[in-house]
C-alpha cells in the first residue's frame, strides 16, 4: 500500500466533503435553529470528516474488475475465502492513511485552532470502536452489492444508487438534528446514520444515545452477514470465470 | 479539410461508443434513478440550509436553484464526456496501451478526451436545464438576450475550466501511474459548486475562485443569467478558461516527454 502513496494522499483529500459542508453550514445559521452552537457544529463536521476517512470502502470497484477479468479464479483456488484478501487490503489502506489524515488535521489546526478539540478518553475509545463498527457495516453492505457482480457486469452502477442515501441520510452533509422530525425518524430506521452520525457525535462529544447506536450497528451487521454469505454462495455458482 | 476530418472522426467515435453503450439498457433506468435521487437529496439539504431564513449568502431560494441546476448540468457533462474518457488515461498508462494511442494519426489529447461518449449523463443534463428554467421562472427574472448569451458563454468557459482540471489531473498518471482516483477527488471537491460561492466563509471563497475555481463553473454563469453579470467576473472567467485550456495542452506535451512506456 505504501507504494501508492500518491494515490492514498489523493483518497484522503477526496474526503473533504464534510469540511466543505461545514463552510456552508457555518454561514447559514440554520444549525443554530436546531440548537447547535458554532463550536458543536465545527466539531461535528471535523469528526464526520475523520469518520469518513476511516470507514471508506472501495471493495466493489476492485471486485468488479476481478470478476469481469477472471482474476478472481486463482483466488478461489486458494484455501482462503477471497473476501478476506480484500478486507485485509482495506485495513492496510486505513493504516497508511493515518499520516495523511494527521497532516490534514494539522493544516486545519493551523487555519483555525477552534476547529480541533480534545475528546475525553472514553469518547475517544468508544468513538474509535464506533468507527470500526461503521467500517464493518459499510464493508458488509458493499459485499452484498459486490456479489451482484456475479449476475451483472455493471454492479458498480447499482452501488452508486446505494451511495445516495448514504450521502444524504448518514449525516455526512447535514446533521440529523436539522432534519424535520418525520424525515429524521425515517433516517434513523435505516442503517445509514450509524455509519457517520453516531460515531461523529461520539467523537465530537455531542449528546448521543450510546446503546441505541451500538445496537443499531450490531443489528445491521447481524442482518447483512447471513445475506452476504447466502448471496456469495449462490453467486459463485453462477460465476463463469470469464477471461480465464 | 483537416478540421472536417477531425469532426468526422469524433462523430464516428461517438457513434461506435453509443452502439456499445446501448448494450446496457438497464443503465438508463439506474441512471434516471441516480439523478432523481441525487437531485432530491440536494434539494433536501438546500431546504435544510434555508430553514428559518430567506437567503443563503445573499441568494434566495429560487436563485440558489439556478446554481444547483447549473451544477447538475455540469455533472451531466462530466458523466457524458469527462468521466468515460479521462478516467481511462490511467489504465492506458498502467497497461502500456498509451503507446497505441500515441501512434494513431490523431492528436493524442483529442483522442483521449473525446474517444467515448456516454449517453448516461443525458438525464442529468436534462434535469439541470429543467432546474435552471424553473429557478429563472420562479424568481421572476426576465432573461434578456444578452444575459442569456453571456450566461451561455460563461457556462462554456466553466466547462472548459472543468475539462482542463480533469485532464491535467488525469495526465499526472504519467508520473504516478495509479492515480485513477485523482479525478474522484475532483468530483468530490467540486460538490462545493452546488451552493453559491458567497455562502462560504471568506477564506474558502478565495480557494473556490483561485485554487479550485468552482465559482466560475456555477456561481458566475448564474449571476449572468439573472442579469447581475459583471464585466470583471466575465472577463476573468473567459481568461481563466483560455488559460487553463492552454495550460492543459502544455502540460500534456510536457507529460509526454516524460512518458517511458510501460514495458520499456
Amino acid at each position: 500500500m505504501l507504494e501508492y502513496r500518491a494515490e492514498i494522499a489523493l483518497w484522503a483529500l477526496s474526503g473533504v466533503l464534510p469540511l466543505i459542508m461545514l463552510g456552508v453550514w457555518q454561514n447559514s445559521g440554520a444549525a443554530s435553529q436546531a440548537g447547535w452552537s458554532p463550536d458543536q457544529l465545527r466539531h461535528y463536521f471535523v469528526a464526520a470528516f475523520l469518520v469518513r476517512q476511516f470507514s471508506v470502502v472501495w471493495l466493489i470497484h476492485v471486485f468488479e474488475e476481478d470478476v469481469v477479468s477472471g482474476k478472481l479464479s486463482p483466488f478461489l483456488l486458494q484455501p482462503l475465502q477471497p473476501l478476506w484478501r480484500y478486507f485485509a487490503a482495506h485495513v492496510a489502506e486505513q493504516a497508511t492513511r493515518i499520516p495523511f489524515v494527521a497532516l490534514m488535521l494539522l493544516a486545519l489546526a493551523w487555519m483555525n485552532p477552534a476547529l480541533l478539540w480534545l475528546p475525553s478518553l472514553q469518547n475517544l475509545t468508544l468513538g474509535i470502536a464506533a468507527i470500526w463498527g461503521a467500517f464493518l457495516l459499510r464493508f458488509l453492505l458493499q459485499t452484498l452489492s459486490s456479489t451482484l457482480c456475479f449476475w451483472s457486469e455493471r454492479a458498480a452502477a447499482l452501488d452508486r444508487l446505494l451511495v445516495i442515501p448514504y450521502l444524504f441520510l448518514s449525516g455526512l452533509v447535514a446533521p440529523l438534528d436539522t432534519f424535520p422530525p418525520a424525515i429524521k425518524t425515517v433516517a434513523l430506521a435505516t442503517p445509514f446514520p450509524a455509519m457517520v452520525d453516531f460515531p461523529a457525535r461520539l467523537l465530537a462529544g455531542l449528546p448521543v444515545d450510546l446503546s441505541a447506536g451500538f445496537l443499531s450497528l450490531m443489528f445491521w451487521c447481524g442482518v447483512l452477514s447471513p445475506l452476504c454469505w447466502l448471496s456469495w454462495r449462490r453467486g459463485l455458482r453462477r460465476y463463469g470465470a470469464m477471461g480465464a | 479539410m483537416r478540421r472536417s476530418r477531425t469532426l468526422r472522426t469524433v462523430l464516428q467515435f461517438w457513434r461506435s461508443s453509443l452502439e456499445a453503450e446501448s448494450e446496457y439498457q438497464l443503465n438508463l433506468v439506474l441512471e434516471c434513478l441516480a439523478v432523481s435521487g441525487n437531485l432530491a437529496g440536494s434539494l433536501f439539504v438546500l431546504s435544510l440550509l434555508f430553514s428559518g431564513q430567506s437567503s443563503l449568502g445573499g441568494w434566495d431560494w429560487n436563485e440558489a436553484l439556478i446554481v444547483l441546476g447549473l451544477y447538475t448540468l455540469l455533472d451531466g457533462f462530466t458523466s457524458c464526456l469527462l468521466q468515460p474518457n479521462l478516467s481511462k488515461i490511467v489504465n492506458h498508462v498502467q497497461q502500456g496501451t498509451l503507446d497505441f494511442v500515441l501512434l494513431k494519426p490523431v492528436d493524442s489529447q483529442l483522442w483521449l478526451s473525446l474517444r467515448c461518449f456516454s449517453p448516461w449523463g443525458i438525464p442529468a443534463l436534462l434535469a439541470g436545464v429543467v432546474l435552471v428554467v424553473l429557478g429563472l421562472q420562479r424568481s421572476g427574472t426576465v432573461v434578456h438576450g444578452d444575459g442569456l448569451v453571456l450566461g451561455a458563454v460563461l457556462l462554456v468557459s466553466g466547462a472548459a475550466i472543468l475539462y482542463s482540471l480533469w485532464f491535467s489531473l488525469a495526465a499526472l498518471s504519467i508520473w504516478f501511474v495509479k492515480v485513477w482516483n485523482a479525478t474522484e477527488v475532483l468530483r468530490y471537491t467540486l460538490v462545493a459548486g452546488r451552493y453559491p460561492v458567497s455562502a462560504y466563509p471568506p477564506a474558502l471563497r478565495l480557494v473556490f475562485v483561485f485554487v479550485l475555481p468552482v465559482a466560475f463553473m456555477t456561481t458566475v454563469p448564474s449571476q449572468a443569467l439573472l442579469g447581475q453579470g459583471s464585466w470583471p467576473w466575465a472577463a476573468g472567467s473567459v481568461l481563466m478558461a483560455c488559460g487553463s485550456l492552454l495550460a492543459s495542452r502544455w502540460f500534456w506535451r510536457f507529460a509526454l516527454r516524460h512518458y517511458t512506456s510501460a514495458s520499456s
